[in-house]
């Protein structure tokens, strides 16, 4: 079973767990229905797509309505705290949360109680909290984008809107700004980097870029980062070696730009129907694929 | 005579200048969204502020405070105060402060212009300004901002600093702002 943490756009939404399904472009959980535009619920839709393709695990998530205040993540972090070791699953991400770290560390405790470790991902807000912790080491991937990436690369910044300039200059220099981060202990285990090319590296430094199909006009869409970060929640859950899961999961998110044929106006859901072509295209090429 | 105890406005240009040899101090506040406002009331009665990152002692996580003048400090609580804000805390500035990002990136996609502010970015269609994407930032106000002006044209759009409560909200403002100037 895969977890995942995060907040929907809608104050009026409590804080609800269980078992998610897609439908009619919006994910369901406990009767209550979240459109998909971006953030958690995109994470949720690309995941749900790619786990019923792959027969791959069920997926239960921990959501509340959050706009910005705080909300919402106030009332999962001292619930996570309280109830983690109640589940047991083999992937745990984290998404759209207020960065706390207060809390992402008491959170990381609970983690560290459950009977068994899942693999650990981090993303987004969370991704932020985790690194001010100083606790990047204990996450398996943290899946920035580059401007995230000079973020973690930048040992004094408590947030991206702090990145030194000296820093941000280097956007072209993704294995430099991946070695600074290690360096200075804010990466996790692996990074997944999204860009053009995508990196995947560890601590030794790159391991594999992805860079085909390119469309210039995924970075303008709000969410492709987080359906690439579903994405890698399912194949880490599925035996892959996690290089290669990371691997992978870039390369279908990039076929779903494929045979979406994108716009910079393009939504995500408008993507995300697009995940089953792509997961062919990559995992099973014979049976659909060029 | 004593005219330096005289009450009432300076110009913002006579106040502003005033305020460079002073010391400064911050404003610590709950949340972001007061720092918004705070901002937005200080500077609009021509106040020399400015948003900066908190240092390192009094941060949790999404933190900006407002840097001012301390010698002014009675003068802002009170236009604070009348604005009904209240800060937490207010603290002297012991050591160089956080200074928000302010490199902008601009993308032109044929049809569409997208620029970025640190982790924010804000596409608009070049034909009729309207704003098509909204993407990057990981603060729980990036999906409600979206959601929010996402279709609109740059001037039907509520503006990120009225509904944004975040840094991740307050770069997004930086984007809007640039990309208005364009």
């Amino acid at each position: 079973m895969i977890g995942v943490v995060g907040t929907v756009p809608d104050l009026r939404f409590p804080l609800t767990h269980g078992f998610v399904r897609l439908a009619n472009g919006h994910i369901d959980i406990c009767g209550l229905n979240v459109p998909v535009n971006r953030g958690t619920p995109a994470l949720l839709a690309a995941a749900l797509t790619a786990s019923e393709w792959i027969k791959g695990p069920q997926i239960y998530a921990f959501l509340a309505g959050d706009i910005g205040r705080g909300d919402g993540s106030r009332l999962l972090y001292p619930f996570l705290e309280r109830h983690l070791t109640e589940f047991d699953f083999s992937v745990l991400t984290f998404h759209y949360l207020q960065p706390d770290v207060d809390w992402h560390n008491r959170v990381l405790f609970a983690i560290q109680a459950m009977k068994k470790q899942p693999l650990l991902i981090a993303d987004a807000g969370y991704m932020y909290a985790a690194k001010m912790s100083g606790q990047a080491k204990s996450y398996d991937f943290f899946t920035p984008d580059v401007g995230e990436l000079a973020f973690l690369a930048d040992e004094m910044a408590p947030h991206p809107f702090y990145t030194r300039g000296f820093i941000l200059h280097q956007d072209n220099d993704v294995p430099d700004l991946i070695r600074c981060a290690y360096d200075h202990q804010n990466a996790a285990r692996y990074l997944v980097v999204k860009g053009q090319p995508d990196f995947i590296a560890d601590e030794r430094g790159v391991i594999e870029t992805v860079d085909h199909p390119s469309f210039e006009a995924m970075e303008a869409i709000g969410g492709t980062g987080d359906t690439l970060t579903g994405l890698l929640s399912v194949l880490c859950s599925t035996g892959f070696r996690l290089p290669d899961a990371a691997i992978l999961a870039a390369k279908i998110n990039r076929w779903t730009g494929y045979f979406a044929n994108p716009t910079p106006a393009m939504q995500v859901m408008q993507l995300v129907i697009h995940v089953p072509p792509a997961l062919t295209e990559v995992l099973n090429p014979r049976a659909g694929g060029r | 005579m004593f005219r330096f105890l005289k009450k009432g406005k300076a110009d913002p240009g006579e106040r502003k200048s005033a305020t460079f040899s002073a010391d400064l101090g911050i404003l610590v506040f709950e949340n972001t969204s007061d720092v918004i406002r705070a901002e937005t009331v200080l500077k609009k009665a021509g106040w020399a502020v400015r948003v900066m990152g908190p240092p390192p002692e009094i941060r949790s996580g999404c933190d900006l405070v407002i840097e001012f003048p301390l010698i002014e400090e009675l003068n802002i609580l009170r236009e604070l105060e009348q604005a009904d804000i209240h800060p937490l805390s207010v603290v002297p500035v012991s050591a160089p402060l956080l200074v928000p990002v302010d490199l902008f990136h601009t993308k032109d996609f044929g049809e569409y212009v997208m620029v970025r502010a640190a982790n924010m970015k804000i596409t608009v269609s070049k034909k009729d300004y309207r704003i098509v994407n909204i993407s990057g930032g990981g603060c729980p106000d990036v999906p409600f901002l979206a959601q929010q002006m996402v279709g609109k044209t740059l001037s039907e759009s509520p503006k990120p600093r009225d509904l944004g409560h975040t840094l991740c909200g307050y770069a997004l403002q930086l984007a809007y702002e640039e990309l208005t100037q364009k």
